[in-house]
């Protein structure tokens, strides 16, 4: 039986949790892999089952694990990873696509006209940019619910701000090197702040807490001023 | 029935084992950073062993139960006071209503957990009491606790064990705190991490040889390891993946700092080492100042010591629910 991609490396890193790599690039069809791999071996194997840019970290119960002839439960663990890995499954259900509305400049972004400057372009260029591209949600990190979308325009790449804000607003989408994101709650960030979203981006009260998940696809669509305080008030009106 | 909160003590919190299956959406576990010294103490006021404790930081809070409590603290040795009489660690204690229960300072030791019978009942986040100061996620809002916050304790059935004098009573038993807390300080048994062999070759015999001083920024999200600037052959551009409580990380400064329980689900330093779990404990109570070792340990060795401590504790849980049903008939 052919595996359907090439193995990724397996490391122990703790008595009860693997690392598997699959490469070492910020790069979507490699960071697609990891997230196919997540969804076979999310409810197979793992307590956690955390997938970031190109890695996957899989913790697990030992004490399941272990053996009756004594063997390691890590090494248990390795073999039904490569085994649930190497079987020729159905290919995992298609990504959601969400749709994010975001009232780009403004008060709502007060870092898009120096990423403009940056990237030598005019503030609508930045907008019709940022909205055109499919991103995909890389991982989830930093905080509670923060997205980390890859697919940006290149040209809208910025360094990130030598002096980081205490507060960036909840909801602020922002660039930060060749990345995207969207500050879930209120957070200190160093990111460029370009539009915010009136969507609660994680909210505890929700049925799901996070509204992205790790694989998603996003969009965004931009609204105006108007629209941000319905939908703002609209979200509040929902908690 | 509540437990008033007079003074809060440096750093208090709500901890139970920490919240399971989020990591993936960026939360992290928290919970109690010396988990067998929370199990034991939820044990020896006869809780199942997953209520949550407080855990109070180098300094304890003062706190008065409004009715009959059962209580018991573990964890690093503390001076506790109801009125002028000072009550042990390590075992049960009934207190009287209106019982005002002082915990002062630390002799040693950087963290307690107290435990009370029933439990403290605050409504589960994401399936969790903890509270993670860091993601400001968890019951009170994701806050230390506060002069004048109200906790709530669970119900519970009723406690003959112990006969209700008017004075605050501790059992007359209780356990012998050596084994479970690290008095001596011994090197801690650290795993290569992959970018060990990344590190020159003097910083990495400093690793395991010359010893570091717990940083004053230290908390529940990382502790601090200062002492001699360790570095890179050269300079490694990484991409974030995802760490552990436990992982030894290199940031540019030199300085390695290693994940404790609120720490961010991923990360992009050097991850030059992983503690091993039954070790994380033992340095959640070393505090500011304290010297910290690290000895190479195999993965085999670490897994070894981790099964053989779970064993001990399980043993250690069952002979004090037995116990307290001998001391408590149905």
């Amino acid at each position: 039986m052919t595996s359907p991609w090439p193995g990724p490396t397996i490391e122990p890193l703790a008595e009860d949790a693997l690392l598997l790599r699959f490469g070492d690039a910020m790069d979507a069809v490699l960071n697609a892999r990891v997230h196919a791999a997540a969804a076979r071996l999310r409810t197979l194997i793992a307590t956690e089952c955390v997938p970031a840019y190109a890695s996957l970290l899989l913790r697990f119960d030992p004490l399941s694990w272990q053996g009756a002839d004594g063997q390691a439960a890590l090494e248990r663990v390795r073999e039904a990873v490569l085994a649930a890995l190497q079987s020729a499954e159905e290919s995992p259900v298609p990504p959601r696509e969400i749709v994010i509305p975001v009232c780009y400049g403004g008060e709502h972004g007060p870092d898009i006209e120096a990423v403009a400057r940056h990237a030598g372009l005019e503030v609508a260029q930045v907008i019709e940019r940022h909205a055109a591209a499919r991103y995909q949600v890389a991982m989830l990190g930093f905080a509670p619910g923060f997205p980390y979308l890859l697919g940006l325009d290149e040209t809208l790449a910025m360094p990130r701000r030598a002096d980081p804000r205490l507060r960036v607003p909840a909801g602020s989408v922002a660039i930060g090197g060749r990345q995207t994101g969207i500050y879930p709650q209120e957070l200190p960030g160093g990111w460029h702040l370009i539009g915010r979203t009136p969507w609660a981006v994680f909210d505890l009260r929700a049925r799901a807490p996070a509204l992205l998940r790790p694989g998603d696809h996003v969009r965004f669509q931009p609204i105006d001023a108007v629209q941000y305080r319905q939908l703002s008030q609209a979200t509040d009106a929902a908690r | 029935m509540s437990v008033h909160v007079l003074k809060p003590g440096l750093l208090s919190s709500l901890q139970d084992g920490g919240r399971s299956g989020y990591a993936a959406l960026g939360i992290g576990r928290a919970g109690a950073m010396d988990t067998p010294a929370w199990q034991l103490a939820n044990a020896l006021v006869g809780n199942r062993g997953d209520e949550a404790a407080l855990e109070f930081t180098l300094v304890g809070p003062t706190l008065q139960f409004d009715q009959l409590t059962t209580i018991a603290f573990t964890g690093a040795p503390v001076d506790a006071r109801v009125g002028e009489r000072s009550l042990p660690g390590w075992t049960c204690c009934l207190l009287p209503a209106g019982s005002v229960l002082r915990l002062g300072g630390m002799a040693r030791g950087c963290r307690g957990y107290l435990a009370v019978r029933g439990g403290f009942s605050a409504e589960p986040v994401l399936g969790s009491r903890s509270i993670d100061l860091h993601a400001r996620l968890g019951p009170l809002g994701g806050r230390a606790l506060q002069a004048g916050d109200a906790l709530s304790v669970g119900e519970h059935a009723p406690w003959h064990g112990l006969r209700c004098h008017a004075k605050a009573t501790p059992l007359s038993w209780g356990l012998d705190p050596q084994p479970w807390f690290d008095f001596g300080q011994e090197p801690l048994a650290l795993l290569r991490g992959h970018h060990f062999d990344q590190l020159d070759d003097a910083s990495q015999r400093a690793l395991f040889g010359a010893g570091f001083r717990l940083g004053k920024d230290s908390n529940r999200t990382a502790t601090r390891l200062d002492g001699q600037r360790l570095n890179l052959r050269a300079p490694l551009e990484l991409i974030s993946e995802a760490t552990l409580p436990g992982t030894l990380q290199l940031p540019p400064s030199g300085q390695p700092i290693l994940l404790q329980a609120e720490a961010p689900v991923t990360g992009g330093y050097p991850r030059i080492g992983q503690l091993s779990a039954v070790d994380l404990p033992r340095l959640a109570q070393r505090r500011p100042g304290d010297a910290v070792c690290f000895r190479e340990t195999t993965l085999e060795e670490a897994s070894a010591r981790l099964a053989q401590r779970q064993q001990r504790l399980q043993r250690l849980l069952q002979r004090i629910a037995l116990r307290l049903e001998s001391a408590c008939p149905p």
